[in-house]
């Protein structure tokens, strides 16, 4: 690892100063995803900002949802007993991604903020045009089963590998960034972008901007959530495609109906119409498949990943049977 | 789902006014190619990492099982470096050293975490615990000799972070089926295929009720 400055700063306010100060440094909270970065040299930053002192660990109720600070832990979150009771497809997602030792080191922020595990992103002797925006993609043409088939573009079709992230989109998630001078709060779906032109960027964070709040609206989802998560292995490994359902019902009726989707997108990718379809009609497979059918519109595949055309609906499907307790 | 217009990424500085930037600008890829002859030889000699090892060293007060130490470290020494190479506990394992294997695994404050994947710096004030600290004097740890009833291992190399993945999956509350065992020790991988039999260590020493 290329050696860095390294600062630990004790308030919000001075945390926000010194990515004023130093744009091109980088902050560090549970490390998990970054350090393994700069192992590999993927990342380079020549400083290290340590926010781990701020007080951004809480998971608190509110009037109208929850509020979670950045630095909260996501083994925290998905062992809380509000997170559990009243959003647990927010726990279910924490609990398919990565391992419990990476659970209780990574945090909210730092979640989000998660890069992209293509292997080409990984492997500095690629091109990559999220690494080395100009260089190439090398997955367009190679081994590209993990890869997007919504979204992408032709210069990037990586995806988002975070699961807490689908359910945080899911769940109309909002997040709070400060800078010196503001303070902005912003949908979670408006967070991450998708590659376009520019797929070095994951998101909207402006450099001077750190994440300080998730907030989640109370919802009443709680009795038919489920999030599915297929993967090649049964845990400890990334989604080939995942699928967060969350059903208010009235009976045999949807009222209202979250779906989302991991694996799938260079974001957490909200399936809208699918929800709109879903609106208002009988919970039932036929409704689910004709569901899945409208979410699967606009899908593009690049050969090695061409299994998630199929794989995706079913997923959707089956998501919702979960959900809804009819399977 | 708009994408809004994406702000223009600036360019990569490369002025070396800054101490960390004369640094990296004498490693000796840089060097090379700028070629200057003096640094390039000073590269070559590691006199550059001689000069970030005097300037780059950070006081650390930590302790680890039970003893306090007060020691310096530099920003990209990680916890498992640390630990086996500084304070020659080499019980812990680097495996990986990308957190996908879970030989490193330690406690810190209590919680089990990669020490592969986070910076010693960092754990400034933190108490952690490595193999090394859980048995008590000769007495091992019960969860050790429930390892050692059980056959938990074969060749051992996964078996430290095993152990100190296993209590604490005890001590979190997620040993109440073997099934909930699997899940929460899916970070520890062994690549001998003990697994059955750690799980049973794990039952075992959950239902023994044994004080972790």
């Amino acid at each position: 690892m290329i050696n860095f400055d390294y600062i630990r700063m004790g308030s919000i306010a001075s945390a926000v100063k010194a990515l004023d100060k130093f744009p091109d440094a980088k902050i560090i909270a549970g490390g998990s995803n970054l350090i393994d970065l700069m192992k590999r040299n993927v990342m380079a930053p020549t400083k290290l900002i340590d926010i781990n002192p701020l007080p951004l660990k809480y998971i608190n109720k509110t009037k109208h949802g929850v509020q979670i600070g950045a630095l909260a832990l996501n083994s925290q979150a998905a062992d809380h007993e509000l997170i559990k009771t009243k959003y647990p497809l927010l726990s279910m997602a924490i609990n398919a991604g990565a391992s419990a030792q990476l659970r209780n080191m990574a945090t909210f922020g730092g979640n989000i903020m998660q890069r992209t595990r293509c292997t080409y992103f990984y492997d500095t002797t690629m091109p990559c045009n999220k690494r080395e925006p100009n260089s190439g993609c090398s997955a367009l043409t190679g081994i590209n089963r993990m890869h997007g088939i919504f979204g992408t573009s032709d210069v990037c079709i990586a995806v988002n590998p975070s699961d807490m992230n689908v359910a945080l989109v899911a769940l109309d998630a909002k997040v709070i960034l400060k800078s010196a001078k503001k303070e902005r709060t912003i949908a979670f779906a408006d967070f991450h972008k998708l590659a376009g032109d520019s797929p070095q960027l994951d998101n909207h964070l402006q450099k001077n901007e750190m994440i300080t709040d998730i907030i989640i609206p109370e919802n009443q989802f709680y009795n038919n959530s489920y999030y599915l998560k297929v993967r090649d292995r049964h845990s400890y490994a990334f989604a080939l495609i995942s699928v967060a359902a969350g059903l208010e019902m009235d009976g045999q009726n949807i009222k209202k109906v979250r779906l989302a989707m991991g694996g799938v997108a260079h974001k957490p990718w909200r399936l809208y119409d699918a929800e709109n379809f879903l609106q208002g009609k009988i919970a039932s497979q036929q409704n689910f498949e004709e569901a899945a059918k409208i979410a699967m519109k606009d899908a593009k595949s690049y050969g090695h990943n061409d299994f998630k055309l199929a794989l995706a609906p079913s997923s959707i499907v089956e998501a919702l049977l979960k959900a809804s307790h009819l399977s | 789902m708009s994408d809004q217009k994406q702000p223009e990424t600036p360019k990569k500085e490369l002025t070396c006014s800054s101490r960390r930037g004369f640094l990296k600008a004498t490693t000796a890829l840089t060097a090379i190619a700028l070629c200057p002859s003096l640094i390039t030889k000073a590269a070559q000699q590691h006199a550059d990492e001689r000069l970030a090892a005097f300037f780059e060293k950070i006081p650390l007060k930590i302790e680890v099982n039970g003893k306090a130490y007060q020691m310096e470290t530099e920003p990209r020494e990680t916890l498992l470096d640390f630990v086996r190479e500084r304070l020659h506990l080499t019980g812990t394992k680097k495996g990986c050293d990308h957190g996908q294997c879970g030989a490193c695994t330690v406690h810190v404050d209590g919680i089990r975490v990669n020490s592969c994947l986070t910076l010693a710096v960092m754990q400034e004030g933190k108490k952690i615990t490595t193999i090394e600290g859980i048995a008590n004097g000769d007495k091992l740890h019960p969860m050790q000799e429930a390892f050692l009833k059980n056959d938990g291992f074969q060749c051992g190399y996964c078996t430290p972070g095993q152990i100190m993945s296993a209590i604490a999956c005890i001590s979190e509350g997620h040993a109440n089926s073997p099934a909930e065992i699997r899940e929460f020790m899916s970070g520890n991988i062994c690549r001998c295929g003990a697994y059955p039999n750690i799980v049973d260590a794990i039952v075992e020493v959950k239902n023994g009720g044994m004080k972790l």
